[in-house]
C-alpha cells in the first residue's frame, strides 16, 4: 500500500547505516525490537553508535557482543535479575567500545531538546557525580534568572534512527504505543523512526478516538515492520511473558565468546547449536 | 535468626517504619525488599485512612501512571516523589554511590557494573532516599567509592530538597546525617553484634551509647506480609515471593 511498510525485519534492517547514531529502548514492557536486532547482527552493522532510552539489556548487550558497536551512550545496561550483562562488560574493560555515561532523566532531557529543536536542556542533580566530570559535553552553567544557582546543561540527543517494538500499527506507518510515552520523545527527537509490529491495525489508528492519543502519527516514521513475537524473549505486557529460560540460557552462554557465538548462530541465525548449552 | 520470621521479614517492616509519612514512594528496578516494604507502608496507611501511592518502575504496580519514564523524573523533579531507594556495588561514609565499577583508570576499569541509572538525579530531588545493600562488607560498604554515580551532599548553593536518609543492610540500619555527612549507627538486627558491623564497614560512623536492636517484625505485621503484599509482590518479582513465602502471583 506505502513504501512505509516493509517486507519484513531484514528489510528493516538495511535502512540502519553504518556508523548510525541509533536510538533504542529499554527492555522493560515489550519495546526493546529483539527481532531487527537479530536483523541488524545478520546485516553485519558496524560502528554503531548506541543511545540506550534510557537503560538497555540483551539487545544492547548483544549489539556490543556481535561487533555492531563503536560507542554506548547508556544510563545502564543490565539483565536484571539474570545478573550482569556479559558482552558489554568485556567490552568495557578491554576497551573495544567507547561508553559515555550518562543518567536516566539526562537521556530523556537531551531527547526532549532534540524533539523542540533546541540546542540544550537543562537539568537539576547531577552536580558533583563522576558523570559531569568525565563529560565533557556537558556544562554547568548559571541560572539567568537567579543569582548563585548552578545547573547542569546537557546538549540535544538527535538520533540518526530510532528503533522499537510496538503492539499495533497500521498500513499508513502510525504506530500505537500504549502507555510508553517516552516512546514518543524518542520518535520526535530521531530523525528517522524505524518500528516493529505485533500485528497490522486494520484502518487507521489516527482516526480511532481512543487509541490516537496513544499513537504516533506516520509522519515521524520511516518504516515499520510486522514481527510477530518481535520482542522474545522479552515479554510484550498483556501479550506474552518474558522467556525466563532464554534469559537463563544466554546469561550462562555469553559468559564466554565461544559461548556467545554458540548464542548468535542459534538465536539470529537460526542454525541448529553445535554444541550443548552449559 | 532468632523468632519465626526471616531476614527478608525483618527488613521489610524495618524499612516500612522509615517510610512513615511519605504520600508517594517510587521503587526501582530489582528491589523486592524496598518494594515490598512499600506495600506494607501503603496498606497500614489505607487501614488507617491515607492514600499512599506506590510506583513500582518497569511493573503495572504504578496503576497510577500512564505517562511513562520522563513524568517519574519530571514529577521527582517538582517534588511530587517523597521517596525512593538506591544502592550501590559501593558506599561509603559520605554517603556517595557507586554503580559504576571497581578500580582506578575509568572508563576501562577492573570490573564493569550496569552503569548509574537514575540516581545522579533523584539522589538530590527526592527527599527521603534510602539506601538498600543486602550485602554489608569491607568490599561494598568502603571508605571512599571509585566512581560517584550520585554524592551523598552537596554545597549550599546546589539546588537538593533530596537526599540520602538511611541505609539499611543485613546487618543493622544506620541513619544519615546530612549536616555532618556522616552515618550514625540507629540499630543492629537480631543475632548480630556492633563488633560485627565495625568489622565489616569501611568507613567510620557514629555510635550511640546504648546500641539498640533493631525491632522485630510483630504478628500483624507478618500476616500483612504473609497474605497480602507477597501475592502482589509477586507480580513482579515471582523468584522472590517463591522463595520468601512460597507464594505465586495473584490472578
Amino acid at each position: 500500500m506505502s513504501d512505509i511498510l516493509l517486507a519484513n525485519v531484514d528489510q528493516l534492517a538495511a535502512e540502519v547505516p553504518d556508523g548510525a547514531r541509533l536510538a533504542v529502548f529499554k527492555a522493560e514492557g515489550g519495546c526493546a525490537a529483539m527481532a531487527a536486532t537479530a536483523a541488524l547482527i545478520r546485516r553485519g552493522a558496524r560502528d554503531l553508535h548506541l543511545v540506550t532510552v534510557p537503560t538497555s539489556g540483551l539487545q544492547a548487550d548483544m549489539l556490543i557482543g556481535a561487533g555492531c558497536v563503536a560507542t554506548v551512550e547508556t544510563s545502564g545496561v543490565t539483565l536484571s535479575e539474570y545478573g550482569q550483562a556479559p558482552c558489554f562488560g568485556r567490552a568495557v574493560k578491554a576497551g573495544t567500545i567507547r561508553v559515555i555515561d550518562s543518567t536516566c532523566p539526562a537521556v530523556y532531557a537531551g531527547l526532549q531538546a532534540g524533539e523542540k529543536g533546541i540546542p540544550f536542556m537543562l537539568l537539576r542533580g547531577l552536580i558533583g557525580s563522576d558523570i559531569v566530570r568525565h563529560r565533557d559535553d556537558y556544562r554547568v552553567i548559571d541560572n539567568p534568572f537567579a543569582a548563585d544557582d548552578p545547573i547542569v546543561a546537557l546538549p540535544a540527543i538527535v538520533p540518526d534512527i530510532a528503533l522499537f517494538h510496538a503492539p499495533l500499527a497500521d498500513r499508513f506507518g502510525n504506530v500505537w504505543i500504549g502507555r510508553h510515552a517516552e516512546l514518543k520523545v524518542m520518535a520526535h527527537a530521531a530523525r528517522k523512526t524505524l518500528v516493529t509490529c505485533e500485528r497490522l491495525y486494520d484502518g487507521n489508528l489516527q482516526q480511532d478516538e481512543t487509541l490516537a492519543p496513544a499513537t504516533i502519527p506516520e509522519m515521524y516514521i520511516g518504516g515499520v515492520a510486522v514481527a510477530e513475537r518481535g520482542a522474545a524473549p522479552y515479554g510484550v505486557t498483556g501479550l506474552y511473558d518474558d522467556d525466563a529460560d532464554r534469559f537463563a540460557a544466554y546469561a550462562g552462554m555469553a559468559k564466554t565468546g565461544e559461548g556467545f557465538a554458540a548464542w548468535l548462530d542459534e538465536a539470529v541465525y537460526g542454525r541448529a547449536p553445535a554444541v550443548a548449552a552449559e | 535468626m532468632a523468632g519465626d520470621y526471616t531476614l527478608e521479614e525483618l527488613l521489610i517492616a524495618t524499612v516500612a517504619d522509615l517510610l512513615q509519612g511519605c504520600g508517594h514512594i517510587a521503587v526501582g528496578v530489582s528491589s523486592p525488599i524496598p518494594g515490598s516494604a512499600a506495600l506494607l507502608r501503603r496498606h497500614r496507611d489505607r487501614e488507617a485512612g491515607g492514600r499512599t501511592r506506590v510506583s513500582i518502575i518497569g511493573t503495572t504496580i504504578p496503576e497510577f501512571r500512564t505517562d511513562g519514564g520522563v513524568d517519574l523524573f519530571d514529577s521527582a523533579g517538582q517534588g511530587r516523589v517523597d521517596a525512593f531507594f538506591l544502592s550501590g556495588g559501593q558506599i561509603d561514609g559520605r554517603a556517595n554511590i557507586n554503580l559504576v565499577g571497581v578500580g582506578d583508570g575509568y572508563p576501562q576499569q577492573k570490573v564493569r557494573w550496569s552503569g548509574s541509572f537514575g540516581s545522579a538525579y533523584l539522589y538530590f530531588m527526592v527527599p527521603k532516599v534510602i539506601l538498600f545493600r543486602l550485602e554489608h562488607s569491607r568490599r561494598t560498604m568502603v571508605e571512599s567509592v571509585d566512581f560517584i554515580s550520585a554524592p551523598g551532599v552537596s554545597p549550599p548553593n546546589v539546588h537538593r530538597p533530596g537526599g540520602p536518609y538511611a541505609l539499611v543492610t543485613d546487618l543493622c540500619l544506620f541513619r544519615f546525617d546530612r549536616e555532618r555527612a556522616r552515618f550514625a549507627l540507629a540499630s543492629v538486627h537480631p543475632g548480630h553484634t556492633l563488633e560485627e558491623v565495625r568489622d565489616n564497614t569501611g568507613f567510620d560512623f557514629d555510635v550511640p551509647e546504648a546500641v539498640t536492636e533493631t525491632a522485630a517484625p510483630d504478628g500483624q505485621t507478618l500476616s500483612i506480609l504473609r497474605e497480602t503484599v507477597a501475592p502482589v509482590i509477586a507480580d513482579p518479582y515471582p523468584k522472590f515471593a517463591r522463595r520468601v513465602w512460597g507464594v505465586s502471583a495473584a490472578a
